[in-house]
């Protein structure tokens, strides 16, 4: 398409070289990129607020959902703004066991980010390894790794998290855990193609040459040029971690009422579905949409800024 | 007798984010049937958007927005899009740079051409294929039966160009515009096509707009040469007049840079700068910051000046005795 | 070709092996299924009879061997909580799952590539941005919140559909399914829509992606010179090209519906392999789940045997070569 760019206006104005950017330039080129679509400075303000009322949950929501002590059977199932036994208004209702569906909720999305940022981060920093190890190495190292996860890769990552979880048992680390499994490949592919892409470019093997130590090579120069694609990957996984995460709550297999997360949440609710009691399913799942959407137009508009081909 | 192509005053603007564009600028010529003409510019000075503008091909931001393009004496601008349609290919055709690009991968060379055959003479597929059996064997490809059932990757790129111009004829066009066709191929292969092309004119009579960078390949191709600077034709005239006796100081310029016309040894001579950006172009002549005979004249708008049927924009023309 | 294929076919036996050992081993980590299935009043004779019944006191390489040496014979194991041969089991439900995903696949197929198209066609029209925002939707928002939307608004709601199960099964040729009658649609068309959604969202994006490179290419821009019409141009030049791209996608994720029909089929209650395998991790059924594992992987390697075979089909640039 270089060829058809050539024809028509891309060569017609070609910039000069720009001058050697500062890290706080490209900050602010980046953040001036970013504005440009309002879809996607909606998005993050949507992730911002829903980040506060996650992690401030505590200081915001009249009742501590995991205290048992809190729960009162006489409240259970009361509708949307009804006022219980507590004196404050259920602005979102309760459950069938008296919690407040904005407190559970609230706490459910907590654990929610938690689960979907740790388990993002520890992939990410496995997968970067592998690899950066794979491309570094290359030969039998690299032939063995790059199979082993393009096998992980042809499987849905679903089938993978639900056999671990199986393997592992319920619990907030033993999510984390499959999740990681699940996803590490993606980084490790992502990272294994963008370096073998590098590696092949003279600056690679110029410090290879030196007496640099491997680890050196390894950190300091090829990880700088492999990272934007790794950030789009990144982005996407979070959300796709928080999503794994609810549906194999929602399944059962995941985490059990007394720390609910959104899915599970949701998959409470979805029993009294039948009997109208819309709220109890309803509100945690609209939650759980607004934060993995916000999360993917983020990365969406991420994608558009680094992608060279869009660069002017 | 009315020109095969008669183009006056043409314009074609890009509007983008970063301004409005003068890709081409008021260009006019015209080529009569059975002659090559040659458009010579760097790349940037909007050689091939003049093509391309020609055909109605060009895409957002871009679009013509002024002159008449005349085939045979019916204006091209003022066609409806789909009678437009009609008389690309069949009218005027286009051969493009690089033949690795032009021909679909995936499709038969023949599928390609029967499609091409159909869309203007509704008739049965394999008689189609006979006409693309054909259109192959004038343009000089061995047998060319054979030749229909390959897909594109199969061939060379000088077989391909070829396919590509035997496309072009197909219909029998009153003009054929070719956009640097023999850029990406080997030399040997280039004078071969130039050959071939040369004696398509002489033989089909069809007018040939020949866009190319290299005033080598036009001076021994071409009857008439236009050279475009950012965007405007700076000089006009026959063949013979533009390269024994230019008189556009960029003209000269050129024909001072090509390396055959110069004496062994010597450093060859370079136009100083580089070609300027569209965007950002000086008031009055376009070339003035890297012309050696400007003045503070040349500032304002360069008149015409015609001389025999040599046209030049220029206020100080090169005079020749 | 015949070597190609070969080389393809035994490198699938490896995988399928290779996988069989680590789906064995890991489920067979799980806890002790005999504390699940048995009366936990039970004598100890009992259970040590149970034990020896399934083969569990037997050290786990020797268990691996005589799972293999059944697996040879068509023989799966029995199902612990059902009791009855795994084979037969699975089999039973396949049907149903097999069901869902050709429906779910059609759907996404005649939805997302016309739109797909369209929004790569008019790239800035209103039209194609909304059907941009609509697939980032349809695989953003977790499948089991879009089924249950669909249920509390076709079941609950406005009763249009059942909420769950499958309908109504008559003879078609040789085999039975819920297609061949009207209520069995109508039990099949909510959870095929719910399960298309993901692969419709790739789809419009993969097509669209496609379609926006394509129509920049040369050739399009060559076949315009000719004055072909954009309809043809894209019919026949640009959707031979996009449909090499789309279909190996669009094959690799068959793989991934069949695994996503764990969730649409538990969402409503669709008797298939997916409900089974659910139920069996639940209930520490360990037979079926290593035997759904393992079909799973055989389907997925001639998922991609297939899908490759179609590229060369499509691509005349790729010619197949034995070995990798």
């Amino acid at each position: 398409m270089a060829d058809s760019a050539t024809t028509t206006g891309g060569t017609l104005a070609v910039p000069a070289a720009p001058p050697a950017e500062t890290r706080a330039m490209r900050l602010r080129n980046f953040w001036s990129d970013y504005r440009q679509s309002w879809v996607a400075l909606a998005a993050l303000a949507v992730i911002v607020a829903l980040a506060i009322g996650a992690f401030g949950a505590p200081f915001l929501v009249p009742q501590d959902p995991y205290d048992l002590a809190n729960l009162d059977w006489m409240d259970a199932f009361l509708t949307p703004g009804e006022v219980g036994t507590g004196g404050y208004v259920h602005l979102l209702g309760t459950d069938n066991a008296g919690r407040d569906m904005l407190s559970a909720i609230l706490y459910g999305l907590r654990t929610s980010f938690v689960i979907g940022l740790s388990a993002g981060a520890l992939a990410l920093a496995i997968g970067i390894t592998v690899g950066l190890t794979a491309a570094y190495f290359g030969g039998r190292i690299e032939a063995l790794l790059m199979r082993v996860v393009d096998l992980q890769l042809s499987m849905p990552a679903i089938l993978l998290a639900l056999v671990l979880v199986a393997v592992l048992g319920q619990g907030v680390f033993q999510i984390i855990l499959a999740l990681v499994v699940a996803q590490y490949a993606y980084f490790a592919r992502t990272t294994h193609g963008a370096a073998t892409v590098e590696r092949r470019k003279d600056y690679i093997e110029a410090a290879r040459s030196t007496p640099l130590p491997t680890r050196r090579v390894l950190f300091s120069h090829l990880l700088p040029n492999v990272l934007p694609p790794l950030i789009v990957v990144a982005t996407v996984q979070v959300a796709s971690a928080i999503s794994l995460e609810a549906t194999l709550s929602f399944l059962g297999v995941g985490l059990p009422l007394t720390e609910p997360s959104l899915g599970t949440l949701i998959s409470n609710g979805f029993k009294y579905i039948h009997a109208g009691r819309y709220w109890l399913s309803i509100y945690p799942g609209i939650f759980l949409m607004f934060t993995v959407v916000a999360i993917n137009l983020v990365g969406d508009q991420v994608r558009t800024i680094l992608d060279p081909r869009n660069s002017r | 007798m009315t020109a095969a192509l008669d183009v006056k005053g043409l314009t074609t603007r890009f509007d983008t984010r970063g301004g409005s564009v003068t890709a081409v600028n008021n260009v006019s010529f015209s080529v009569d049937k059975g002659r090559i003409l040659g458009i010579v510019g760097e790349s940037g000075s909007g050689k091939s958007v003049t093509g391309f503008s020609i055909l109605g091909l060009i895409d957002e931001p871009g679009k013509v927005v002024g002159g008449s393009v005349l085939i045979e004496g019916t204006d091209l601008r003022a066609l409806s899009p789909d009678d437009m349609r009609g008389m690309r290919g069949r009218k005027v055709s286009m051969v493009f740079q690089d033949p690795m690009m032009t021909l679909n991968p995936v499709l038969r060379v023949g599928d390609q051409m029967a499609m091409a055959v159909r869309v203007h003479r509704p008739m049965s597929k394999p008689k189609a294929l006979e006409e693309a059996r054909r259109a192959l064997e004038i343009v000089g490809i061995p047998s060319p039966a054979e030749r229909l059932k390959a897909y594109p990757h199969q061939l060379s790129g000088g077989m391909r160009q070829r396919v590509a111009i035997a496309i072009a004829l197909l219909h029998s066009p009153a003009v054929i515009i070719a956009d640097e066709p023999t850029t990406a191929l080997d030399v040997s292969i280039q004078g071969q096509i130039l050959a071939e092309v040369r004696r398509l004119a002489d033989q089909t009579g069809t007018a040939i707009v020949w866009i190319t960078h290299d005033l080598a390949v036009v001076s021994s191709l071409a009857d008439d040469i236009c050279v475009m600077y950012a965007g405007r034709i700076v000089e006009r005239g026959t063949a013979e007049q533009v390269i024994s006796a230019p008189r556009h100081p960029y003209t000269q310029g050129l024909l001072d840079s090509v390396p055959a016309q110069h004496e062994p040894g010597k450093p060859l001579p370079q136009i100083p700068g580089s070609t300027p950006q569209l965007s950002r172009l000086p008031s009055g002549c376009p070339f003035r910051p890297r012309c050696p005979r400007a003045t503070e004249l040349c500032a304002t708008e360069p008149p015409v000046d015609d001389r025999d049927g040599q046209i030049v924009l220029c206020h100080h023309p090169l005079e020749r005795p | 070709m015949f070597g190609y294929l070969i080389g393809r076919l035994a490198q699938a036996v490896v995988v399928v092996f290779v996988m069989s050992i680590i789906v064995f081993v890991g489920v067979y980590a799980i806890g002790n299924p005999i504390d699940v299935m048995i009366d936990p009043g039970a004598t100890a004779e009992i259970r040590e009879n149970l034990i020896r019944q399934y083969g569990l006191d037997q050290p786990l390489w020797q268990q691996y061997f005589t799972f293999i040496a059944n697996v040879a014979q068509g023989d799966l194991g029995r199902s612990m909580v059902y009791n009855t041969s795994v084979t037969g089991l699975v089999f039973s439900r396949f049907p149903a799952t097999v069901e869902l995903v050709l429906v779910s696949v059609f759907i996404a197929t005649i939805i997302g590539i016309p739109a797909g198209l369209w929004a790569g066609y008019r790239p800035n029209s209103i039209g194609a941005k909304l059907i941009m925002a609509l697939s980032v939707l349809g695989f953003s928002v977790p499948t089991f919140w879009i089924g249950m939307l669909l249920i509390m608004a076709f079941a609950v709601e406005l009763g249009w559909l059942p909420s769950g199960g499958r309908g109504e099964v008559a003879q078609f040729l040789w085999f039975k399914t819920s297609l061949a009658t009207s209520d069995g649609w109508a039990h099949v068309i909510m959870p095929a829509l719910n399960l298309s959604l993901f692969k419709m969202g790739l789809l419009i994006r993969l097509t669209r992606a496609g379609m926006v490179e394509a129509m920049g290419a040369e050739y399009v821009r060559f076949a315009r010179a000719q004055g072909l019409p954009d309809r043809q141009i894209v019919f026949s030049h640009v959707l031979r090209n996009i449909s090499i791209p789309v279909v190996t996608v669009f094959g690799l994720e068959l793989g991934s519906t069949l695994a996503f029909a764990v969730v649409t089929e538990t969402v409503f209650n669709w008797p298939g392999v997916g409900k089974l395998i659910i139920d069996s991790i639940m209930q520490l059924d360990r037979p079926v789940m290593v035997a759904y594992l393992v079909l799973v992987v055989m389907l997925f390697v001639i998922i991609n045997l297939v899908v490759d075979l179609i590229y060369a089909r499509l691509d005349p640039r790729v010619r197949l070569k034995g070995g990798s």
